[in-house]
């Protein structure tokens, strides 16, 4: 089996045929594994991991890979490393008894052992080529080869044989390991990577700000494309865990589908359906503006839909967490029963940077949670600088979205810093944004909450006044007046205000109602009495009209009688000669 | 006694079968007493470093204990488990045995004084 894993690897794209080392993270960067069958060197200061590398390497070779190791341990005795890296749940008597992993120590005490003359190593090669022998080794480990200068002064002599050591391992096909210490301006401090030139890794602890993290590099690989960066590494339960740099690009896969923010309301305002899945979603504010409660939210609504929740959370540990939640109606802690979410938390400064952006690969990977909620990622800053912090979590970000992972952070800003640069700098990351406010006015602090960005779908632009209740989170729109948004007890004054306003217009309706009428009753009654005066008015000028026709009628008839009387001419209708008498008849 | 140097380092190792460990135990004390030395040489094969480790040794030997040595010559080819119990790394290795302290040589023998005073046979 292990033939067919080499024969395939021999022809790799990569050239040399590559051999698995089975530590997380390290096949990756190594473009498959280390050079099979050469001698790999790895360096580094006193406890940065070197014997853990070795032996990680033996032991998933011997369990995942077939391929069983021998161990030449120059410092440690069997017993003692066994005991080493059983925390790491490597059970050493259980591989030496099934055969797959042999350890060898060489003891060499330079006070022991008087140098009379010339000498080789061949005892050393005798007692590793039967080590390999007994078991079919197919990789070794050479912990720590260094310590022959130490206990042997011939360095002439030491040199020409560790020459003839690394070219015999070669012709005995077998993938070796050797770990040495680093020197001061020299990879190794006895230069080793002058015979061990195929693949050489540094591996480095460093202390900055009373926070320790560990680097692996590989510096170089003859044959074989490889990563140059400094890759940070943990060293956890389950052995070494490097930051997995598959995910390196942009080029994942995107989902169209919705998952709901668990705030009905907020979900409209995101275009009615929520955040994208496989999306990253931020959330600021000033303290106690709710970030946490928005967090959980989410949180309880991907564990309503049944998928796993991991939950970060470097602020509070987990029961103060649940207890906290229950206060506004959100159970968590049932869901932490039932295995769909869990919480890890822990201070930030209880380990660097890296470690914690690691553990939350390691979790994420072991976990396979579908949402994950940091809570908050701002801490980070406490434990690294702000280049580091954006490195490390674009390079998680990336990690999650290819996974289809949807990463919830909330960041803490400053009140009075501008939130485009307390955001950690890492808006530019995110794909949906929402900014929580905390607004103080006539002697109290509302919450506010609007989306700044989201990207890919339309959203609203208007502030929501937030509100906590015993039953989660609720939105409420916000009134303005006068170009102020109006929120908390202003928004009820108003509200009030403006209901006395109805109620007083509704008065004035009446009123001016009530008014209208009388005017109009006022101008019916005035109306009849004009016509009332005009009719009597008409009627007085019809009885005048009638009198004086009849009075004309009457007085004609007379002056016809008279002039027949006379033999006068007859009368003229309107002769003037007797208008007088008429007009003086008239009076 | 001395015959016993005499063959090769081709002798199949010490030529006894692992003895009991109190026995070997009183093996040794009877030998303490005597004041007698008991050397092992290994070997890896027949190089001239061998060579010459097994000529010098020898005369040193007859030289400054005679009458009072015990040398095995063992190639460790043939006995690759006896590298990793007695700790050689090196060859030719000298182990002296008895008197103790045990102590290890290394190299040819060439270095006459070194070889004494790891043999405890001089002092500084």
């Amino acid at each position: 089996m292990a033939d067919k894993k080499a024969g395939k690897a021999r022809f790799s794209r990569a050239g040399i045929p590559k051999c698995p080392s089975g530590i997380r993270g390290l096949d990756e960067i190594t473009g498959g594994g280390l050079p099979r069958g050469r001698p790999t060197l790895v360096a580094g200061s006193a406890g940065c991991g070197k014997t853990l590398f070795a032996m990680e390497f033996l032991v998933r070779g011997a369990l995942e890979h077939g391929e069983p190791g021998v161990f030449v341990a120059f410092e440690e005795n069997a017993r003692d490393l066994a005991q080493n890296v059983a925390s790491l749940g490597f059970d050493l008597a259980d591989l030496a008894a099934r055969k797959k992993l042999l350890v060898d120590y060489v003891s060499i005490e330079r006070t022991e052992i008087q140098e009379t003359g010339e000498y080789d190593l061949e005892g050393l090669f005798i007692r590793l080529g039967h080590a390999i022998d007994s078991i079919g080794a197919k990789r070794v480990v050479l912990d720590t080869i260094e310590s022959l200068f130490a206990g042997l002064s011939n360095e002439a002599i030491l040199r020409s044989e560790l020459r003839r050591l690394f070219r015999w391992l070669k012709g005995k096909g077998v993938t070796a390991v050797i770990t040495a210490e680093r020197g001061e301006s020299t990879i190794t401090r006895h230069g080793l990577e002058e015979y061990v030139a195929d693949c050489v890794i540094m591996l480095d602890h460093r202390v900055t700000e009373q926070v320790s993290t560990r680097r692996a590099r590989v510096v170089k690989y003859r044959g074989s494309r490889h990563e140059t960066n400094e890759f940070p590494f943990l060293i956890g339960d389950h052995g070494i865990f490097l930051v997995p740099v598959t995910s390196m690009g942009l080029d994942y896969e995107v989902s169209t589908t919705r998952i709901s923010t668990g705030i009905p309301r907020l979900d409209t305002m995101l275009g009615g359906k929520g955040y994208y899945r496989g999306s990253s979603i931020l959330v600021t504010g000033t303290p106690g503006t709710g970030k946490t409660s928005v967090a959980s939210t989410f949180a309880d609504a991907a564990c309503r839909r049944g998928e796993r929740c991991l939950y970060t959370a470097f602020e509070e540990g987990p029961e103060q967490i649940f207890r906290n939640m229950r206060s506004i109606g959100i159970d968590l802690g049932a869901w932490a029963a039932k295995g769909l979410l869990r919480v890890h938390a822990g201070r930030p400064t209880v380990a660097g940077l890296e470690t914690h952006i690691l553990t939350m690969h390691r979790l994420s990977d072991e976990f396979k949670p579908k949402v994950v909620v940091i809570d908050p990622i701002s801490n980070l800053t406490e434990v690294g600088n702000q280049v580091d912090v954006k490195a490390m979590l674009s390079r998680l970000i990336d990690h999650f979205k290819s996974n289809g992972v949807t990463a919830f952070f909330s960041s803490l800003v400053t009140r009075g810093v501008n939130e485009e640069t307390s955001g950690v700098g890492i808006s530019s990351l995110m794909d949906t944004w929402l900014q929580l406010e905390d607004l103080e006015k006539s002697g109290e602090h509302n919450r506010g909450l609007f989306i700044l960005k989201s990207r890919g779908m339309a959203h609203s632009n208007q502030i929501r006044e937030f509100l906590l209740t015993d039953r989660g989170i609720d939105l409420l729109d916000v009134p303005v007046s006068s170009g102020e948004v109006l929120m908390g007890s202003a928004r009820v004054a108003m509200e009030r205000r403006e209901m006395e306003e109805d109620r007083q217009g509704r008065v004035e309706i009446d009123r001016k109602k009530r008014l209208f009428e009388l005017k109009r009753r006022e101008k019916v009654a005035r109306v009849d009495s004009i016509e009332t005066g005009f009719l009597a008015e008409a009627e007085d000028f019809k009885e005048y009209l009638r009198t004086e026709t009849n009075r004309q009628e009457a007085a004609r008839k007379t002056r016809g009688a008279l002039g027949r009387a006379r033999k006068a001419d007859p009368v003229r209708a309107g002769g003037n000669a007797k208008k007088p008498a008429v007009s003086r008849g008239r009076r | 006694m001395v015959e016993k140097h005499t063959p090769s380092f081709i002798r199949k190792g010490s030529g006894k079968k692992k003895a009991d460990t109190t026995e070997q135990f009183e093996k040794a004390v009877s030998r303490l007493a005597e004041g007698k030395y008991v050397l092992r040489l290994y070997v890896a094969g027949m190089t001239p470093n061998s060579a010459r480790a097994i000529a010098n040794l020898k005369k040193i030997c007859e030289e400054h204990l005679a009458g009072r040595y015990d040398l095995n010559v063992i190639d460790v080819y043939r006995k690759p488990t006896l590298a990793k119990g007695e700790q050689i790394i090196a060859a030719p290795t000298l182990i002296k045995k008895l008197p103790l302290p045990m102590r290890k040589l290394i190299g040819d023998m060439s270095d006459e004084g070194k070889v004494l005073i790891g043999l405890d046979i001089r002092t500084r």
